[in-house]
Parts: C-alpha cells; sequence; structure tokens
C-alpha cells in the first residue's frame, strides 16, 4: 500500500512543478523517481522517454504510466497518470475560474518570466549531462553521433516532428543490427 | 454533453503524437464544429497553460473542457484525454518486458538515445527564444546555469527562487 502512496506523492508532485512541454519534466521526474526514490534507472527513464515521444498522448502522462506500470502494474500505471494529471486539472481550473483577474498582475508575470528562464538553465544543465553520459556509454559512437547529426538536420533545417526523428533513429538502429547480424 | 466532450478529447489523445503542443491543431479543429469556446479563447490558454504548473497538453484540456461546460467539463476532458494513453503504454510495456534483452531492440533504443537528445536541444531553443528576451534575463539564464552545474538541488528550489527573482528584478 506504501507504494502506491508513495507513487501518488511522487507523481502530484511532478505534475505540480512541471512547467510547460513534457521534456521540460525529465529533470524534475528524474530528481523524483531516479534519484530519490531509485525505482527505475536513469537508462530505463530515457527508454520511457523515447518511446513516449512516439506513442500516443502527452509525453508526461505516458511516462508517468510507464513508471507506475513497472513498479505495480496496471493499478500502478492508473494511479501514477491520475497523480501526475491533479495538480493540473486544481490549478487550471482555479486559473480558468479566475482567469482576467489574477494573471494580469505584474508580480504573478513577473514570477513566470522568472521560471521561464529557470526552466531553460534547467534543459542546459541536462543536454549537458545527457551529452556526456551517452558519449561515455555509447557502444558506437560514429553511428550514434551521426544519428544525432542527422537528428539535428531533421529538426533546425526541416522542422520535423518529434516522432520522425525517433522513427528515422529506431530505423538506423534497426538496420544496424541486422547489418552486424549478417556479417 | 459530458459524453462528447470525454470521446472528443479521447480522440485527441489517440491521434497527437509526441505530446501537448501537437494536441492544439486539434483543439483549433474542436472551435470550427462545437461552440465550446472561441479561436480567442483559445489562443489565451495557450499562454496560460505554457506558464502554469502541469503539462501543456493536460493544462489544455483542462481549460477547454472548464471552458466548455464548467468544473466537470474540466474532469472529464482530461480523463479522455489520457485514457488512450494507459491502454497504450500497459501494451507496450508488456512488449518491452518480453523483449528487454533482445540485441534488435537494444540497438533501436540505444539509436533513439542521440534523438532524444537532439530534441530536447531543439526544445530548449524554442524555450530560450520565448524566455531569454533581454540582456537581463539573459545573464540571469547564464547565472541559474551555473549554479545548478555546481550546486546539485532539486529542481524545484531553484523554479521558487527563480519565481522569486523575477518578482523582485520585476521581469
Amino acid at each position: 500500500m506504501k507504494i502506491y502512496l508513495q507513487l501518488l506523492v511522487s507523481f502530484f508532485k511532478t505534475g505540480l512543478f512541471t512547467f510547460g512541454g513534457g521534456l521540460a519534466m525529465l529533470p524534475i521526474i528524474k530528481a523524483e523517481v531516479v534519484d530519490r526514490r531509485k525505482w527505475i534507472t536513469e537508462d530505463e527513464l530515457l527508454d520511457f522517454f523515447a518511446l513516449s515521444q512516439c506513442t500516443p498522448g502527452i509525453i508526461i502522462v505516458n511516462v508517468a504510466t510507464f513508471c507506475g506500470y513497472r513498479l505495480k502494474g496496471v493499478l500502478g500505471g492508473i494511479a501514477s497518470t491520475l497523480a501526475v494529471i491533479t495538480p493540473s486539472v486544481l490549478v487550471i481550473t482555479l486559473i480558468a475560474a479566475a482567469l482576467g483577474a489574477y494573471m494580469d498582475y505584474p508580480a504573478v508575470k513577473s514570477a513566470f518570466a522568472g521560471i521561464r528562464i529557470c526552466t531553460c538553465a534547467l534543459l542546459l544543465n541536462l543536454i549537458i549531462e545527457l551529452a556526456q553520459k551517452f558519449y561515455h556509454q555509447s557502444n558506437n559512437r560514429r553511428l550514434h553521433g551521426l544519428i544525432f547529426v542527422l537528428a539535428l538536420c531533421m529538426l533546425g533545417l526541416f522542422k520535423a516532428t518529434a516522432i520522425w526523428v525517433i522513427i528515422m533513429a529506431a530505423t538506423v538502429g534497426l538496420l544496424f543490427s541486422f547489418k552486424g547480424r549478417f556479417k | 454533453m459530458f459524453g462528447v466532450l470525454f470521446y472528443e478529447f479521447f480522440k485527441i489523445g489517440l491521434f497527437a503524437v509526441g505530446g501537448g503542443l501537437v494536441t492544439i491543431p486539434f483543439l483549433f479543429d474542436l472551435t470550427h464544429r462545437f461552440n465550446w469556446f472561441t479561436p480567442e479563447q483559445l489562443a489565451n490558454m495557450i499562454a496560460v497553460a505554457e506558464s502554469t504548473p502541469g503539462a501543456l497538453g493536460i493544462n489544455m484540456a483542462t481549460f477547454a473542457g472548464f471552458q466548455a461546460v464548467g468544473v466537470w467539463g474540466g474532469i472529464i476532458a482530461t480523463l479522455g484525454l489520457v485514457t488512450p494513453s494507459i491502454f497504450i503504454i500497459i501494451l507496450i510495456s508488456e512488449f518491452l518486458n518480453k523483449h528487454a534483452c533482445d540485441v534488435w531492440l537494444q540497438n533501436i533504443l540505444s539509436s533513439a538515445r542521440p534523438a532524444v537528445l537532439a530534441l530536447i536541444i531543439s526544445a530548449t531553443l524554442q524555450v530560450a527564444e520565448i524566455s531569454l528576451k533581454s540582456a537581463l534575463m539573459f545573464g540571469i539564464f547564464v547565472v541559474f546555469a551555473i549554479m545548478m552545474y555546481f550546486y546539485k538541488k532539486s529542481p524545484i528550489f531553484y523554479i521558487l527562487l527563480s519565481a522569486a527573482t523575477g518578482v523582485i528584478l520585476e521581469l
């Protein structure tokens, strides 16, 4: 029973302290489920993220379902999902009810301007950490470097959506494993 | 009414691949077919949803549902949005458990990692574009980035600190 309660608390916190899109929550969810609770490893979390990018639905919900299911099966998945959406429902309902009145307060706007800067810095640190980790772990640096450059080109030059970038990477990885088999 | 709301958001959850921002075109589609909210209200929602706690897509669903039918509308729309995820992810998890040790799956997942890194870089640049609008803001960003690099505190600590910084400096 205790683990359900921990799942609810952890994902409620994740939902409460995530601002913006799904990727922005990666540092927060990592601090909670990998560093603090040690429920899953960082590699597993990144696999969940990669899969969540190319499966339908909101990324944070998909990651929460993955984590909850890994720990406690179907009920764990449902509990994590409900916990991660609860802060949104509460906060947005309050804001929707009071919209116009509070969002125009200068102090509220300033606080959010500060939070957005913090999100950028969190993401930058995450990028540095992941880049170092991937470089050390990679069993095929040339292939993975190529995938990285290809992904950046797809995003920068062709404005590709996340799903196509993940599909490209998965296809290259799959082709490489066949090549390895027949060598 | 609640049934239609649940069904419409269930469809969005089923087809929006790639996260919260992808739900926005689907929500604009709703403005053409229902009188739940106007495109102008939707545009306002995006700014609010981006700067309040919670993932963008969930916030948008709660907001849209609230505009359409009130408090219960927000809850029903959000549950509709996440229901397909629960089914799909549980199916995928089962598949992963069976094949976790297969070489081809290992290759696919390790190849996805550099792509995820590129996605995070791309998303960060987009966040930076709307967040770092002045030299002062860029300066605060550099200070925060350096602090985070050397003092690994919880992100929540830095978010609260940045909110206070924003209020004090009147950003």
